[in-house]
């Protein structure tokens, strides 16, 4: 028994992988450039290859809503939407959390209007930073397929019990071919228990869920949600350990490419670190000590991988797809400048914001991140940030 | 009749799944509506919430006065909630991963819940005909934030976000017909009631229930605390509403309309407007045209009762 390693869009091996998953409840709302999945999981349930239910609802706040429902009554869950259908969704994405419904969405990350683009960022997944979802993102096909596969597991954990997002760049992802290796549905089975909801919705054993709560207990609870969330990173790790076991392929919070003894670190989450990579290898090829970091957990906040990823080095570049109007840049960038601000030696910190509504970095353009970055460190500069590739 | 000693038209369960002690006003007409619902629906359901209050007065962490499965999770989404549960129930019972049995999801939302912010989701899940019944508690405003007006609201009532002044009648629309709005998704079933009609209400219900496929009941609820009316006049400020024809009761079954109570005469609106202290500043001439209007949908609902 063996994985297939097939030439395939990304967003159909997203459906796949539900498929794999045997997932229950699909509900969905279409917006590019999550289109392609939610197309292939229905035309899976059409064929009759997934039972499951497919509930083509009236909008992303109903497509949320109806997960919530689903996965409340303990059936195993999907949905996936992009830029203004995640902000749509905003204020199901804290129910969800709150009341500990292990819903997986993927999210085909879009920039936001206005003005109108279709096109790739960060901005949609910003502006969720803080909603208590579990939050992966994915450098390439094959992490994005794995990390569905394991956001499911995650999930639906009895120590987790928490929705996940994995994100994949909206056409720089999604709309990609790439040979991903697909496993066995007896190799998946082996690796992703059957969801055991430890509480359903049922006539039989009456349970009420979501009542409100007064100031006495408000606190209390919300506690509880941050202790549960920063704990499942242990079940995050177990989980990563245990698909690589099974599949080869290992995963961690934080990941170094040529970061050894590297003077300057350029830290990048979602596709375009694979960019990235190809830059350091020509400045590597120019005697430069550069590496880099990609981070892929962003919820829970990887502190402590962060911290020792970053040990050593002298200059942090950080690059944001998303702008914090009005404030010190990009979110990434500032989490971990105060991640590491109470350190005793820590790089210094610079940030860029670049790469907006589907605007390509190339490998050239990564070194000129990386060298404005170090002139910055030596120099110093008015500004907060700087924005990357701005015509003027 | 003379084999019996006791003569015993209904009967009705003495088990309350809505259980006493929740904390509605005096007089709820709401809670009253919930309390003979529970009833008809018996043990087999999910009831999902809305924001509104029946939720507030029913659930204050750590209690709860549901003897039945409960979910609340949002104001708008209660029939977009439900068809993730309807759909998820059966796929799972069909997937073996779940024991096969009935399970009816119910929705409760208020008037607001249902008619303005719900209005899409709604549709959307009556659309796509889903197996669930969705009860309307319509006490005609938000009453859960302070009386802010709804687009169930009456023409001429004084609310919070539309109270009458020197210049304004309070409410400058008509009432949103929303029975109507469920029928034309060409559902099974809709229904009027009100639980100062409680056998009614039970009978629609519990029809409701037993329907396969969408249904919708549309309940007037007295709010004493919202009309400005005496706590003890709930049930007879309900059935007022019926009998001057404001809120007329009836059924559509698969399109077709029956009147539940067919009123030879109507009484005059002011029986029914007086008791009520959010109609006080009504002129006659705005009585007038209440009644006017009255008399018109009334005519026209018997009209789709005599072409049924
Ligand atoms: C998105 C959103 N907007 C506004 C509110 C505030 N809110 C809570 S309940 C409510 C009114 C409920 O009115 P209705 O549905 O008629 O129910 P009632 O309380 O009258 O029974 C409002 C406006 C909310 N909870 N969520
Ligand atoms: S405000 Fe009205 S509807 Fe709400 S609990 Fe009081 S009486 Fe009932
Ligand atoms: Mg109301």
């Amino acid at each position: 028994m063996t994985e297939q390693r097939i030439g395939i869009e990304v967003s159909r091996a997203i459906a796949i992988a539900t498929k794999l998953a045997n997932v229950d409840v699909v509900s969905a709302y279409p917006i590019t450039p999550q289109t392609h999945i939610v197309e292939d999981i229905a035309e899976l349930v059409a064929n009759g290859e997934l039972d499951a239910a497919y509930i083509p609802v009236e909008s992303e706040h109903s497509a949320m809503s109806a997960c919530l429902g689903a996965a409340a009554v303990g059936a195993r869950t999907f949905t996936a939407t992009a830029g203004q259908g995640l902000e749509l969704m905003h204020e199901v994405l804290y129910i969800a959390s709150s009341m500990r419904l292990p819903v997986v969405m993927a999210v085909a990350n879009r920039a936001l209007s206005a003005p109108l683009s279709i096109w790739g960022d960060h901005s949609d997944v910003m502006a969720t930073r803080d909603t208590g979802w579990i939050q992966i993102f994915a450098a390439n096909g094959q992490e994005t397929f794995d990390n569905v596969l394991c956001a499911f597991r995650i999930a639906e954990d009895q120590r987790v019990l928490l929705p996940v997002m994995v994100h994949l760049d909206g056409f720089h992802l999604t709309h990609m071919i790439e040979p991903i290796y697909i496993p066995e549905p007896s190799q998946v089975d082996k690796f992703l228990p059957q969801n055991q909801y430890p509480l359903p919705l049922d006539p039989n054993k009456p349970i009420t869920m979501g009542a409100f709560a007064p100031p006495d207990i408000y606190t209390e609870v919300k506690k509880a949600q941050q202790v549960n969330l920063t704990a499942a990173k242990e079940a995050i790790l177990q989980c990563w350990k245990e698909f690589g076991d099974c599949f080869g392929r290992y995963y961690s919070p934080v990941e170094s490419y040529r970061g050894e003894k590297a003077k300057v670190l350029l830290l990048v989450m979602g596709s375009f670190s694979e960019t990235a990579m190809s830059a350091i290898d020509i400045l590597r090829g120019e005697g430069k000590e550069v590496g880099l970091i990609k981070l892929r957990l962003w919820r829970p906040f990887p502190f402590d991988e962060i911290r020792r990823a970053v040990r050593g080095a002298e200059v942090l570049i950080i690059l944001d797809r998303a702008l914090s109007f009005g404030g010190p840049g990009g979110p990434v960038c500032s989490e971990i400048r105060s991640a590491l601000y109470n350190e005793d030696k820590r790089p210094k910190v610079i940030g860029f914001v670049g790469g907006l509504g589907g605007r390509d970095i190339s490998p050239g353009g990564f070194k000129e991140i990386i060298n404005r970055g170090i002139e910055i460190s030596q120099t110093g500069s008015e500004r907060e940030f700087e924005m990357f590739g701005v015509r003027e | 009749m003379e084999k019996y000693a006791v003569f015993v038209p209904k009967l009705v369960t003495r088990r309350e799944n809505f259980a006493p002690g929740h904390r509605a006003c005096l007089g709820c007409g709401e809670a009253l509506a919930v309390r003979l619902a529970c009833k008809a629906l018996g043990q087999n359901v999910i009831i999902v919430s809305a924001t509104g209050c029946m939720e507030v007065i029913s659930t204050p962490l750590p209690y709860t006065s549901w003897r039945v499965p409960w979910i609340h999770t949002l104001f708008e989404n209660t029939a977009a909630v439900a068809s993730g549960i309807e759909a998820g129930l059966k796929v799972i019972m069909r997937k073996g991963k779940r024991l096969a049995e009935e399970v009816k999801v119910v929705v409760m939302a208020g008037d607001g819940g249902t008619s303005d912010i719900g209005l899409q989701a709604l549709s959307g899940a009556l659309e796509r005909r889903h197996d669930f019944l969705y009860i309307c508690l319509d006490n005609e405003a938000y009453m859960n934030t302070g009386i802010q007006r709804s687009s169930a609201t009456p023409y001429g009532a004084s609310t919070t976000t539309a109270p009458a002044g020197k210049v304004s009648i309070g409410q400058v629309t008509w009432k949103k017909n929303v029975p109507a709005i469920a029928a034309a998704h060409d559902i099974p079933y809709v229904a009027t009631a009100c639980p100062s009609y409680p056998f009614d209400l039970m009978a629609k219900v519990a029809r409701g229930a037993a329907i396969h496929g969408p249904a919708y009941v549309h309940i007037l609820s007295v709010c004493p605390t919202g009309w400005r009316s005496a706590t003890d006049l709930t049930v007879r400020i309900g059935r007022l509403a019926v009998e001057t024809g404001v809120f007329p009761l009836y059924e559509v079954e698969n399109g077709k309309y029956k009147l539940s109570i067919d009123l030879p005469q109507l009484r005059p609106i002011q029986d029914y407007l007086k008791l009520q202290g959010r109609f006080r500043h009504l002129s006659e001439e705005i009585m007038k045209e209440i009644q006017n209007r009255v008399n018109e949908e009334y005519a026209k609902l018997k009209e789709k009762v005599a072409c049924a």
